[in-house]
């Protein structure tokens, strides 16, 4: 390899390699307001724009509601936007999430997750990023900067494809990936050119030839088909986000999986399913357990939207038991990602115990000592399969 | 439905696409012609484009479809067009 065809390794955070992927990716229209623990991907965009690196409009929007509003004028206009944000940030700008969705407009956004006050907090759970399972957005779950970078660029390939046409999130921890350095292998220029779409063909909805309104009063059986449309969109994507990421994996030499990143899961007889940051004490702790002899794999869940449902039958099959870190809660019913594997696992018959336990939240804790007490927790029948059962770091059960 | 098609949520603009929507107005715009300076103003603010400019430049209402929003009066900078109880007191 010639010196021009190398790729760079860069030393970034995970808000930094969003940042360089939203660069690469030659986004036109980036609407931002600033929130903590987002805020360094896009002060790292606005320099990139200042400094001549990369052409793009960026406008500084007076809230997240309008920073979600101007990325969907501009989406409309067939622009390629991105935009970014965290907890109160997203649940400000919530109204104009579901507004991309049913508009259908390719938007991608990066969610930094931090956990929602009072009281006043900004580490990492995963509840505010949650708020978005039912609007329509496609929504992956990246576990290292390398991740970050990968996955923000196979969104736009996904979000912009005309059989899908919906916004894709990526999210990741704050701070622990949001602020933590680590490797990142960027792919040259002229890869990502060939890997994205030309963003010259998507479609606009707004043509100043033919002018039109978005989201008229239909009579209410449209409005139903509109709904209908995007649940088959979303269906389709569960293949489509495949094809993309084998595509990807190709180019890069990076495999993480599909929808499920799977780790010594084959021939478990326990598995832990969990999504995020924490999904890397998990592997060590599976690592540990394993050299004691211990048949325990892992499940970390990539994509969530559209849900991996056949993967996590397989894996609900292949398995004993079925462990799930849920470092978010849904009160009055349990941990999310538990409640709906279970709920999964009933229409398809699959009668494994499955334990869910609610851990992490409020940035709080979870290293893989915590793994092999929920591990021991299990097998030692000292909790029945349930899905909220609350663990505190060092084993505490409050 | 063919289950293939993405359905955007869109309409070419045409008047009365919500209905007869003079059934939700109360209060009348009416043009003062004499004090219209034919910026058209009102024209480009009317959203169920029912103001029209007529060849000699003046603006005029539809009021099948006018619903008494009562923007055009809002926007008006010479203050020719003025919002009219329909009903009495
Ligand atoms: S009142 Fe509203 S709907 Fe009627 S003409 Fe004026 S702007 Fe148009
Ligand atoms: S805004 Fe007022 S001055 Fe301008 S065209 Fe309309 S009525 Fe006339």
């Amino acid at each position: 390899m010639s010196m021009e065809t190398r790729r760079i390794r860069k030393v970034l955070s995970g808000n930094h390699a969003a940042s360089y992927a939203v660069k690469l990716a030659n986004v036109d229209v980036i609407p931002i307001y600033p929130i903590t623990p987002q805020t360094t991907i896009v002060e790292k965009i606005v320099d990139f724009v200042e400094n001549n690196e990369m052409k793009a409009e960026v406008i500084h929007a007076d809230s997240e509601h309008s920073a979600m509003a101007a990325a969907i004028g501009a989406s409309a206009s067939g622009a390629r936007v991105y935009t970014a944000t965290s907890s109160h940030g997203l649940l400000y700008m919530y109204e104009m999430i579901w507004w991309a969705a049913n508009a259908r407009l390719p938007i991608v956004a990066g969610f930094v997750t931090r956990s929602i006050g009072p009281p006043w907090n900004i580490w990492s759970d995963h509840n505010d990023y949650l708020t978005l399972r039912d609007s329509g957005w496609i929504m992956f779950f990246a576990s290292s900067a390398q991740e970050v970078f990968d996955m923000t660029l196979q969104a736009f390939k996904v979000a912009e494809n005309p059989r899908v046409r919906l916004p894709v999130g990526v999210a990741w921890d704050g701070f622990q990936i949001s602020h933590s350095f680590e490797p990142v292998e960027l792919l040259r220029q002229e890869e990502v050119d060939a890997f994205l779409p030309d963003p010259r063909d998507i479609k606009p909805l707004l043509n100043v030839d033919e002018p039109i309104s978005i989201g008229n009063l239909p009579i209410a059986t449209d409005n139903m088909m509109f709904r209908e449309s995007i649940w088959r969109s979303m269906e389709r994507a569960r293949d489509y986000i495949k094809d993309v990421m084998n595509e990807y994996r190709a180019l890069s030499r990076r495999n993480y999986g599909y929808l499920i990143e799977e780790y010594k899961a084959m021939d478990a007889e326990t598995i832990f399913i969990t999504m995020g940051a924490i999904s890397g004490d998990a592997k060590i702790a599976v690592d540990k357990l394993r050299e004691n002899g211990e048949r325990v794999g892992l499940a970390r869940i990539r994509v969530i939207r559209p849900m991996p449902v056949t993967d996590l039958v397989r894996l609900g099959r292949i398995a004993n038991n079925i462990v799930v870190i849920d470092r978010n809660v849904s009160m009055g019913l349990g941990g999310i990602l538990a409640r709906e594997i279970k709920s999964i696992f009933y229409d398809f018959y699959v009668e494994t115990p499955t334990y869910g336990f609610i851990t992490g939240l409020a940035g709080t804790e979870v290293s893989p000592e915590d793994y092999i007490k929920i591990y021991r927790m299990v097998l030692d029948g000292e909790v029945e399969p349930s899905t909220n059962i609350w663990y505190y770091h060092g084993g505490v059960m409050k | 439905m063919n289950p293939e098609e993405i359905l955007y949520p869109i309409s070419k603009p045409s008047k009365g696409s919500s209905g007869p929507t003079w059934m939700w107005r109360f209060t009348k715009p009416v043009i003062y012609i004499d004090k219209c300076t034919k910026c058209g103003l009102c024209w480009v603010y009317c959203p169920e484009a029912t103001i029209n400019i007529l060849e000699n430049g003046f603006p005029k209402i539809d009021y099948e479809y006018c619903k008494g929003c009562g923007i055009c009066d809002n926007v008006c900078p010479v203050d020719a067009i003025e919002m009219v109880n329909e009903y009495g007191d």
